[in-house]
């Protein structure tokens, strides 16, 4: 013969089996969470602001003397989706070079941070722009004029790193 | 008689009921689903158009018109186009049986607060024969879609909408022989000033309730819908206007059992205290507002409680579903009829 043990009707007690008051137990359960603060937030209005952990679009840091970036190219050799394109140009400032042409796909680029990382000079970070959208492919290709940052935009960023890095 | 005059008043009445009630109820029935699961869910809900979200309802239903009707080239156009026809359909004719009020005194004639015609004495026999024509809407709907999901929600509600049905009807006889009618009319009169017959039929209130659930194919009895096995259900393969009736019709049958529940075992549309005290009479016709008012009050409570309980109790499996309908809810209602008959046999 068969015995089946652990049954349902093992399990519950006679008012469990019931099944009715449980169920009204589940309904002031979610009746009571009705009324507690809602966690949506009112997205084009109410705008959230990253910390300084977040990977948002890569930029080029500007400071004071100009552009940091050196052309090293390490970034576009790091980038595993090939989204970073750099060439470089001489210049009479004390660094002696600097990228004639940078270009980020947007397309391409999955923000893993590692043109950051590999950056011996700090001169790509990440930032906290999060609201990336582009309505033709030729668009996601960000020149230099979008790139290039003022510093004290980035300060969040920059001590994030200057800390964790 | 005056013909014509019979003809506009239920012109009127038509249009007051079907439109305007049905039609709008069912889709601020959308609207509040949505906002109650929110609020369930500890979010905000639709909030973008209009003031409160409240004209959702109408953008859904223009998106539904402009979008593409696709039917698969493997369906059976006929029967496919038919089904969400008579879902709808069936879902609106139940509204011709079901009155709203008392009577009340225009000029010297009396207005009935329903549909057609006055005091059906069927009244309730004709809802049950109708709701159960209602799965010939789903069964055609999943079986014309050529599509193996689409005939398992159509099946399966059959199943569901039949097993269910024997309870529920059951479960109305005990409220039948407390009324001593089948007149909707009488059966509402007999339950004035909290003589609800829920305080006199308890075991039949909740009978019908859950098969009510059943029914209506609503949460935790969705299984003709249920999305983790069945995709949409019978609705798979529909779009457009179609599917916007198969939604429409549901949500116009939950609007349908709430009303139902209300008028059997609510007190339908007594006032909580005497009309006298508040100065109206009997026949009048700011009485029977008044009173209409109080049974889509009544009524909007458990359209409220139906959503509530969707977003609160998860989905039964089939066999439990057949187990709860044939093995618990009948002999429940068998028994109910019995002790009915026999405590109304002795006090006569």
């Amino acid at each position: 013969m068969n015995r089946i043990e652990n049954t349902e009707h093992d399990r519950l007690t006679f008012w469990e089996r019931l099944y009715l008051p449980e169920i009204a137990k589940g309904l002031g359960i979610t009746l009571r969470q009705m009324f507690k603060p809602k966690f949506t937030r009112q997205y084009p209005e109410e705008r959230w602001e990253p910390t300084g952990s977040y990977r948002g679009r890569p930029v080029l840091v500007l400071d004071e003397d100009g552009e940091r970036c050196v052309a090293c190219g390490l970034c576009s050799r790091v980038c595993p989706a090939l989204a970073i394109e750099v060439q470089a140009a001489e210049t009479e400032r004390d660094k002696e070079r600097y990228p004639e042409k940078f270009e980020i796909n947007m397309l391409r680029c999955i923000y893993c941070g590692f043109c950051e990382e590999v950056c011996p000079e700090e001169a790509i970070v990440m930032s906290k722009d999060y609201e990336l959208v582009f309505t033709n492919r030729e668009d996601a290709i960000l020149g230099k004029e979008k790139l290039l940052v003022p510093i004290h935009k980035l300060q969040d960023r920059l001590e994030f790193l200057r800390e964790y890095k | 008689m005056n013909w014509s005059l019979l003809i506009i008043e239920f012109l009127i009445k038509a249009i007051i009921i079907l439109t305007l009630i049905l039609l709008i109820a069912a889709a601020f029935g959308v609207y509040l689903e949505r906002k109650v699961s929110a609020w369930i869910q500890n979010r905000i809900g639709p909030n973008r158009v209009g003031p409160f979200g409240l004209l959702q309802p109408f953008a859904d239903v223009i998106k539904l018109f402009l979008k593409e009707d696709i039917t698969p080239s493997a369906a059976d156009k006929l029967f496919h186009r038919i089904a969400p026809v008579i879902s709808l359909g069936v879902a609106l004719s139940v509204y011709a049986v079901i009155p709203f009020a008392e009577p009340f005194e225009m000029g010297n004639r009396t207005v009935y607060f329903a549909l057609t015609t006055p005091d059906v004495n069927v009244g309730i026999l004709f809802i049950l024969a109708l709701t159960s024509v209602g799965v010939y809407g789903i069964t055609f709907a999943g079986w014309s879609s050529n599509n193996k999901y689409s005939l398992l929600g159509g099946l399966r509600s059959s199943a569901q909408m039949i097993s269910y049905e024997l309870s529920m009807g059951l479960s109305l006889v005990g409220v039948l022989l407390v009324a001593q009618s089948l007149s909707l009319q009488e059966i509402v009169q007999k339950q004035a000033l909290w003589n609800w017959n829920v305080f006199y039929q308890p075991l039949a209130f909740l009978i019908f309730l859950v098969s009510a659930f059943a029914e209506t194919n609503r949460a935790p009895f969705d299984l003709p819908e249920a999305e983790p096995e069945l995709v949409g259900g019978y609705n798979t393969e529909y779009s457009g206007m179609k599917f916007g009736m198969f939604f429409l019709a549901e949500y116009a049958n939950m609007f349908t059992s709430s009303l139902i529940i209300v008028l059997l075992f609510f007190g339908g549309w007594n006032l909580p205290i005497p009309a006298e005290w508040i100065g109206l009479e009997h026949g009048s016709f700011w009485l029977s507002l008044l009173q209409f008012f109080v049974l889509i009050i009544k009524t909007l409570f458990f359209v409220f409680f139906f959503i509530w309980v969707r977003w609160s109790v998860p989905r039964f499996r089939y066999d439990q579903l057949m187990y709860l309908g044939w093995k618990v809810l009948l002999p429940l209602a068998l028994l109910n009829l019995i002790i009915t008959s026999i405590v109304i046999y002795f006090l006569r």
